[in-house]
């Protein structure tokens, strides 16, 4: 047992699975991620998870288009090949606008991309790795971290208690898809 | 899926009082708006007091408008999250039909009634309303106040076809208002899913209808007051700002009520839905605006650009970029982050803003085309506003407090009552 990295208790009950969160918590269990193959209302302010950060990043994707857009159509309609259009001065915003627009949402788009495979360390070339494989098919996984908890007698009662159906003693981390 | 714990169970019977204070104030508003009207058509302010009548009644028929538009969006889109503040926009449907008649009755009023001005040297007798193609003689030929563009135009705009179709538009509309209020309370009553899939059905009638003809109300009532010019976007901006005016109206009732002690089961997740209608819609709006503006502008055709350069006059250019600021600037900056939009306080500052905001955007709509630059802002704009939304809140708040604030057997209030976002 001294190996054991991580203690997963698997669910097929999300109902299971938050009594369970409840159980670990009076006890004073320290969790270290839920693993759910679906969303469950209320989870993240059970697990104290706090809010994401991505709509900060969103718009500083954002915004970094819309100056883009702006100081490459003034410098090349405005300061380095002013044209006549339809007699309206060279600098004429409206114009501009749809543009910044366009390149605000692609910059966007483009950078939550990245931002998402970066986040999942998801690179080309590299197999993806879960801490249970049936965590993304039928089962609820609570993942508790072994060393810093080290009384797994005690952590496996409240699990079975909760109504776990299995529970995992595992020496690595992750398992790989490759 | 049954993860959530509630210890409160919420009495859905609950009923609105209408009594009290609530009761005085919004009968003196209606007093102070009589009030006002009468001052402006004392004090020879007669065509000045007609575009704000117009303005308002328009404003209030189409927050109105916006309540069945929401009760039919939600059907169709077999919403779960707003099933406990149904009755809100039910109540917004009610009110309906009244404002419709009080919009027709201040068109047939402007229309009929009228005043000598002096035009170009000439003399000429206008209604008070629709003057640039209502006025007698435009269309006639050898007639002196001969007008070869409204002449054009008579075919489609002239007096018993325009008074025909707002008949016809808003007579529909409030029709199938009554459908929907009706099985919803039907529903309370019998249970079961009869009355939900009759409004499902009627709902996606109403849409298409909705969708073909409030492009033409707005043309009809707000684009015809300056007849020569036109835009096909005007009815999609007109739809634009009724939506938003209409969800800020449902979202400030629902703020107002909870405030008030009603509606223990609105929190700060169904607030949230609705932050983000009026934020997505208010962006929606300036989408729509900057589309007609820019297109005008691009082209730069005279008989188009005429619009935008009457608002460009110093007498109208600080209304003109308030209007972008209250009605965009601030809305996206106030709103963009997600606790904003879950804050009581915030909600209600945004809504009474916009709720202002697109008022100042009618205004923009009504006044150059009406007025122009006898344009004013006194008491009677101030007496007038205050006057309808007494009146819409009087009416309003009657019809809600005949039935239950909750539609006790919609299919999808258990998930309203657990929304959680």
């Amino acid at each position: 047992m001294s190996n054991t990295k991580y203690i997963l208790g698997h669910f097929e009950d999300p109902d299971d699975l938050m009594h369970g969160i409840d159980r670990l918590q009076e006890n004073n269990v320290s969790i270290y991620d839920v693993f759910t193959p679906m969303p469950i209302h209320g989870i993240e302010d059970k697990l104290g998870i706090k809010p994401s950060r991505l709509g900060y990043v969103a718009f500083c994707f954002g915004i970094t288009g819309t100056l883009t857009a702006f100081s490459m159509i003034y410098y090349m309609l405005v300061y380095d090949w002013p044209m006549n259009i339809g007699g309206k001065p060279s600098f004429a915003f409206p114009d501009f606008v749809p543009i910044m627009f366009e390149l605000t949402v692609l910059f966007c788009a483009f950078g939550m991309v990245g931002t998402y495979f970066y986040s999942n360390h998801l690179f080309p070339g590299r197999a993806p790795r879960v801490m249970d494989f049936r965590a993304t098919n039928d089962r609820f996984v609570i993942a508790i971290d072994a060393k810093e908890n080290p009384y797994p007698d005690k952590i496996e009662d409240l699990l079975k208690e909760a109504g776990a159906v299995e529970i995992k003693y595992n020496e690595r981390k992750y398992v790989s898809y490759e | 899926m049954g993860t959530h714990n509630h210890n409160h169970t919420p009495d859905l019977t609950e009923r609105f009082e209408f009594s009290g204070k609530v009761k005085t104030w919004s009968l003196i508003a209606i007093l102070i708006g009589i009030a006002a009207i009468a001052y402006g058509f004392l004090t020879d302010h007669t065509e000045r007091t007609f575009a704000n009548l117009l303005l308002m009644a328009y404003y209030v028929t189409c927050v109105c408008a916006a309540g069945t538009f929401f009760l039919a969006v939600q059907y169709i889109a077999q919403a779960g999250w707003s099933a406990s503040l149904l009755r809100i926009p039910q109540a917004f449907a009610k009110v309906l039909p009244y404002a419709a008649l009080i919009l027709i009755a201040i068109c047939i009023a402007g229309l009929f009634t009228t005043h000598t001005v002096t035009e170009e040297g000439k003399e000429v007798v206008v209604p008070y309303l629709y003057k640039h193609w209502a006025t007698h003689g435009l269309a006639e030929k050898g007639s002196e106040h001969y007008d070869a563009v409204i002449a054009g135009k008579s075919g489609f705009l002239n007096i018993p076809f325009f008074l025909t179709r707002l008949f016809i538009f808003l007579g529909l509309y409030s029709i199938f208002s009554y459908m929907l209020t009706k099985y919803s309370y039907n529903e309370d009553i019998e249970g079961g899913l009869a009355n939900y899939n009759k409004s499902f059905k009627w709902s996606a009638v109403f849409l298409v209808i909705f969708g073909f003809t409030t492009p033409i109300w707005a043309f009809d009532t707000i684009m015809s007051l300056e007849a020569h010019w036109f835009s096909t976007m005007f009815g999609w901006y007109n739809f634009a700002a009724m939506w938003v005016n209409g969800l800020t109206a449902i979202a400030l009732t629902v703020i107002l009520l909870k405030k008030a002690g009603y509606f223990s089961w609105i929190n700060e997740n169904h607030l949230h839905d609705l932050g983000k209608f009026i934020f997505a819609f208010s962006i929606f709006w300036t989408y729509v605006w900057f589309a007609q503006f820019l297109l005008i502008y691009y082209a730069n055709i005279p008989e188009e650009t005429v619009y935008f350069y009457k608002r460009w006059e110093p007498e109208y250019l600080p209304l003109f970029w308030l209007n972008i600021i209250v009605n965009f600037v601030s809305p996206i900056l106030i709103l963009m982050t997600r606790d904003a939009k879950r804050k009581l306080n915030t909600m209600m500052f945004v809504c009474i803003m916009l709720l202002c905001g697109h008022w100042l955007d009618y205004y923009m709509m009504v006044m150059p085309g009406t007025v122009a630059e006898h344009r004013g802002f006194g008491l009677i704009e101030i007496g007038t506003f205050i006057g309808f939304a007494g009146l819409f809140s009087f009416l309003m708040l009657t019809q809600l407090s005949k039935k239950s604030l909750v539609p006790v057997h919609h299919p999808f209030l258990e998930e309203s009552l657990n929304h959680q976002i």
